[in-house]
């Protein structure tokens, strides 16, 4: 029966389909990558190109959750606005009411939870959106989680999120590695590196943001980018020219 | 529903008959349900307990202060927290039990003592003990000090004026070392080093400020402890019993007595009887 594609109520064979079709629409959202390292997590978007007239400073995807916890997602920007904002409102709940800061698992819960709420609910339907949330829990240990919109959440140590995730994931499940990610300069590379295989031409259309344990998050300069992205296509360069010798 | 919401319609099945405040469903799986969202007692319609109250105190004839009848204390020192009370519950000349614990135990690193209302610190306290489980039980880590007197100190601020009489210590060991914080009725919150509360809290103040040094061995903190509430017990008409007195250390608390303050007296007066 189609009626069952408009609300989100089971399918005969058990789908719901309203869920799967807002991960459909996570697909078609600009890719998100994010590397957890030893003492600093990032987090990379492909920046989509804007119109001439248009101030691209107004399209942030990489957001501040709290002092220690930040977000990119991928899907419907309206959706995550708003879930952005009631996460921050919890943030600062969280420290009124219990005098600490939220872990990371706390808030990825609870983003988690009111995704679930709306799966969950006639006449709404759920948000279209898949987060990554990275920061640092006041202990000091570093995390990054993914959420989707059917309210599953896991930690990751590395994932991609948005348009070309599977090309993304595959990459960096053969390059990731425990040694590499242990400095800044090498999870930074990672992402930077992950992003470049589904991104066009290079650093203009990359936007990344690190937070290192007890530091805020920090976006880093366009020139950093560049500086990164040329030192990554040197290195390519080198290792085909030393294949063909 | 989502409509309601949108044409801004409140839904009145939160509210019973006595509903002045929203009552949430309690069991939201993903939030403290206690404080500014939801009220733990929904009070009558046109009751206003804080006029009542003002009206009762003072210098408007008849009187209801209530005393903290009891002598409670703790303080911080090398070796962790040591925590000693009495356990005399009175009411107003009538000693109603020789025994009566003031303590609870919250978890194994997690001790509040009680002072004030009998009633009131035994509700809210286990209100507490209740939340510091659920908390465990959704973040899978210990709740901190911090966190659970800051959580007991919003229950009483929402009751703020209508006549509770809770004076709290909540100590206990966490990640940050070992925390002493002090709570009342008031929605005060204090973390300190050394706390006396109750009407005995004089007497034992001067005891243990007189004794205290930060690197006392734990013998000499025992005896600290004991010989502030005896000499409370002595002089002040509302504490007495025995002194039951707990240790917190880094692995959790340990009950160290419970001595009978009669006998203790005659130890530290040698020369008055």
């Amino acid at each position: 029966m189609s009626y069952d594609r408009a609300i989100t109520v089971f399918s005969p064979d058990g789908h719901l389909f309203q869920v799967e079709y807002a991960q459909e629409a996570v697909k078609k959202g600009s890719t998100v990558v994010g590397v957890r390292g030893k003492t600093i997590v990032v987090v990379g978007v492909e920046k989509k190109s804007v119109a001439k007239l248009q101030d691209d400073r107004t399209v942030r995807k990489i957001c501040m959750l709290d002092d220690n916890v930040f977000m990119a997602f991928a899907g419907l920007t309206a959706d995550a606005r708003i879930l952005i904002n009631r996460a921050r409102v919890e943030c600062q709940s969280h420290r009124l009411t219990v005098e600490d800061p939220v872990t990371v698992e706390y808030i990825t819960r609870f983003i988690s939870n009111l995704k679930q709420r709306y799966t969950q609910s006639n006449g709404r339907r759920p948000f279209g959106i898949s987060s990554l949330v990275a920061g640092f829990d006041f202990d000091g240990t570093p995390h990054l989680y993914q959420t989707d919109p059917s309210g599953t959440y896991h930690a990751w140590k590395a994932n991609a999120i948005g348009r070309s995730s599977k090309t993304v994931r595959e990459f960096l499940e053969k390059h990731y590695k425990e040694e590499l990610v242990e400095t800044d300069e090498g999870a930074i590379r990672l992402a930077i590196k992950a992003l470049l295989e589904v991104v066009q031409s290079g650093g203009k259309n990359i936007e990344l943001a690190a937070m290192k344990q007890n530091e805020p998050m920090k976006v880093l300069d366009p020139e950093e980018v560049d500086k990164h992205v040329l030192a990554l296509e040197k290195e390519k360069e080198e290792a085909e020219k030393r294949k063909k010798t | 529903m989502a409509l309601q919401n949108i044409c801004g319609l409140k839904s009145h099945s939160g509210q019973g008959v006595f509903g002045t405040m929203t009552s949430q469903h309690p069991s939201r799986i993903d939030h403290f349900t206690f404080g500014s969202k939801c009220q733990e007692f929904a009070l009558p319609v046109g009751a206003d307990p804080v006029g009542f109250l003002k009206a009762c105190s003072g210098e408007n004839g008849v009187s209801i202060d209530l005393n903290h009848g009891t002598t409670t204390l703790a303080f911080k020192f090398r070796h962790g927290v040591i925590v000693a009370v009495d356990s005399r519950a009175s009411a107003g000349d009538y000693i109603a039990s020789k025994y009566a614990n003031k303590v609870i135990e919250i978890n194994p690193y997690l001790l509040g003592t009680m002072s004030g209302s009998a009633a009131d610190c035994q509700y809210w306290e286990r209100l507490l003990a209740k939340e510091c489980r659920l908390y465990k039980l959704r973040n899978k880590e210990r709740i901190s000090v911090s966190s659970a007197s800051k959580l007991l100190c919003n229950m009483m601020l929402g009751y703020r004026g209508m006549g509770l009489s809770v004076g709290s210590m909540i100590c206990g060991w966490d990640k940050q070392g070992p925390g002493l914080y002090y709570v009342d009725d008031n929605g005060t919150r204090l973390s300190g080093r050394m706390f006396s509360t109750g009407c005995g809290n004089g007497y034992a103040y001067g005891v243990v400020d007189s004794g205290y040094r930060e690197d006392m061995t734990v013998e000499e903190a025992y005896e600290l402890g004991l010989r502030g509430i005896t000499h409370a017990t002595h002089r002040d008409a509302y504490s007495g019993g025995v002194v039951n007195m707990y240790h917190m250390q880094e692995e959790g608390w340990i009950k160290v007595c419970q001595e009978d303050v009669s006998e203790l007296i005659h130890r530290y007066k040698k020369g008055m009887f």
